[in-house]
């Protein structure tokens, strides 16, 4: 066990060096750098300035040098200098990285759970409307734009009904940090959250509906009913636990495209998470902190590969055999 | 002398070939039709479209914000005063061409990959494993903004972009199909009798893994549309082409005065998407009978 977690730490590791090295060297094989759209924004520099800009950076080494500082520098937990905001880069992630991790838990979690109950209860009844239902919704889901449904609820849910804030995380007062703000920020994050989950509610609740269905035809169901179990305990007690596995498992795996959902999410309501520092930052072409943000998203992803794997083998015992 | 009268021999059924089979089974599921129709009629209108209805989708021809119905422009005109309609039947063409050659390259690469990791095992299988691996890590969306920004939005480089961060999925399905074939006596018997590496997975073994990539290949040009909404949305698209994502994007911060602008073009992109997908299960159910059951 010791030596598997091991193995799997070490693999995690390489595969976050591996990120860290080719987004490095993608960036800068790039054509046009930095300093360019720098000077551009200036309104033009002096060539002896470019030449003092270009080194101050680093840009004048050789590329292998280059990415052999960044990983050191990284490695001591310096993720550089963004040129635009002219703050250290973990500063800068800091400060979005808890509304993304926010917005993305929130709308994972309901959409894994009420994913799981429709699954559930329209797996019991095939031809049932709350099983259209289910057919109906994650075909709606996988077909409609994240973006375009954020927009379609602020026309109905702001707009028409003015029941939630149109963007933003909370309102300029009463940022103490007490009872009043949570709810400010609940208030606003409720619409995001809401268009998030209900893409991926779309696929849980069909995934569920497929996985229980599949359970519940198999021999151990059976032989539960025919001794004589009752209907309820069956479904939730010995049914329920292995249908749940693959939502699990895809909750895992589905985290990095939660985060790519979250980035347009995030420019919808202008939530200020690191979608909407990502989308500046590309604009600006901001490197260094466009390089800590495709870290810090793979760095979550692998994070939450682990803690998949590690929640799997408490649900499922069978695994840990292997 | 008696005649030996020997029975006419019942007639043999005829046989019929597996890809006639499916388009039966496919006929027989309504959605799927419907959902083709719907898809050949966007085809239709965005191949002869503008050739029908000329009025030029990037030009001022109204008042700016008219809403549907009030003008001779039916679907009115957005926040710079162009014409909607025109909007949605040009920007079908750019929409449509990236999704399908993106989900083209996204085939390429998971084929590709999937079909070598799973026909020669061993330490090609690791490293590529390890390849897919590291491309599931990255955040695609985030990943195809940064490759389409430093490389310029051009048609080409946003379908190569949205290829290169989708092929993961193909690749693990195409890998499964590989090692669960190889072993089968087919594969072996042609093995036996001489048939090279690139001849097993070329010939022999690819067209038995067809099917499930059928589906796949549906699924991934859903996937590739929305993929490009979502970057036009976002400002990421070839300035010269209009597009129903960047129809979304530039009208959105007019969306208290004009729904009209934003809503359209977001119908025309579900509507597309979910053609295809009724079109993906509707391939799912023929090629595989069993999943009918359910």
């Amino acid at each position: 066990m010791l030596k598997l977690t091991l193995r799997k730490a070490a693999n995690a590791v390489a595969l976050l060096l591996a990120v860290l090295v080719l987004n490095f060297t993608m960036i800068h094989l790039a054509p046009g750098d930095p300093v360019e759209t720098l000077v551009g924004e200036m309104g033009g520099a002096t060539p002896a300035l470019i030449e003092d800009l270009r080194r101050s950076m680093g840009l004048d080494q050789p590329l292998y040098i280059q990415i052999g500082l960044y990983v050191g520098n990284v490695l001591r937990g310096d993720f550089g200098h963004s040129y635009y905001y002219d703050q250290p880069v973990l500063t800068l992630i800091g400060a979005r990285i808890g509304p993304t991790l926010l917005l993305v838990t929130t709308a994972l979690f309901a959409a894994t759970m009420i994913g799981t109950v429709l699954g559930v209860f329209s797996a019991q009844r095939r031809s049932s409307w709350l099983s259209h239902l289910v057919t109906v919704l994650s075909l709606a889901g996988f077909s409609a734009p994240v973006f375009w449904v954020g927009i379609m609820l602020i026309l109905v849910l702001s707009v028409a009904f003015p029941i939630f804030p149109i963007s933003g995380m909370s309102d300029a007062v009463g940022t103490d940090g007490g009872l009043l703000y949570a709810l400010d920020v609940a208030h606003h994050l409720a619409l995001p959250a809401l268009t998030l989950a209900l893409i991926y509610l779309a696929f849980y609740s069909r995934l569920a509906r497929a996985s229980m269905l599949e359970v519940l035809g198999s021999d151990y169901v059976r032989t539960a009913r025919a001794k004589g179990l009752p209907r309820r305990l069956v479904v939730y007690k010995h049914a329920l636990r292995n249908a749940i596995l693959p939502v699990v498992t895809f909750a895992g795996l589905q985290f990095g495209q939660v985060i790519s959902g979250a980035v347009l999410v995030e420019t919808v309501f202008a939530w200020p998470g690191l979608g909407t520092l990502a989308f500046d930052s590309i604009l600006r072409r901001d490197t260094p902190t466009l390089l800590g943000i495709l870290f810090f998203s793979a760095l979550m992803v692998v994070v939450m590969n682990v803690l998949t794997d590690l929640l799997y083998r408490r649900i499922d015992p069978r695994i840990k055999i292997r | 002398m008696s005649e030996v009268t020997i029975g006419q021999p019942a007639a043999a059924p005829q046989p019929v070939s597996p890809s006639r089979q499916a388009w039966r089974m496919f006929r027989q599921n309504h959605a799927a039709v419907v959902g083709l129709l719907v898809l050949l009629a966007i085809l239709l209108i965005s191949a002869i479209g503008p050739l029908v209805y000329t009025v030029p989708p990037g030009e001022m021809v109204w008042m700016p914000l008219t809403p549907p119905g009030r003008s001779a422009y039916l679907l009115g005109t957005d926040y710079l005063g162009r014409d909607l309609l025109a909007g949605l039947i040009n920007g079908g063409r750019v929409t449509i061409a990236i999704g399908f050659s993106a989900a083209l390259i996204t085939l390429f690469i998971g084929v590709a990959v999937g079909a070598l990791a799973g026909f020669f095992g061993g330490w090609v299988d690791t490293v590529l494993m390890r390849i897919t691996e590291f491309f599931q890590v990255l955040p695609n969306l985030l990943f195809a903004m940064v490759v389409v920004m430093l490389f310029s939005p051009t048609l080409l480089n946003i379908s190569i972009a949205i290829g290169v961060v989708s092929w993961t999925s193909a690749a693990r399905l195409t890998r499964a199909e590989f090692m669960r074939l190889r072993e089968m006596d087919f594969v072996r018997a042609e093995r036996s009798i001489g048939a090279g590496n690139a001849r097993l997975i070329w010939k022999v073994i690819l067209p038995n893994a067809g099917p499930p990539l059928i589906v796949v290949a549906a699924l991934s040009t859903g996937t590739a549309i929305l993929f490009e909404a979502g970057l036009s949305f976002l400002g990421l698209s070839d300035p010269n082409a209009m597009s129903w994502g960047r129809m979304i994007g530039d009208n959105r911060p007019y969306i208290l005065d004009s729904s009209w602008g934003v809503t359209f073009p977001g119908i025309a992109i579900f509507l597309t998407v979910l053609a295809i997908s009724l079109i993906g299960d509707g391939l799912n159910d023929a090629f595989n009978p069993k999943l009918r059951q359910r």
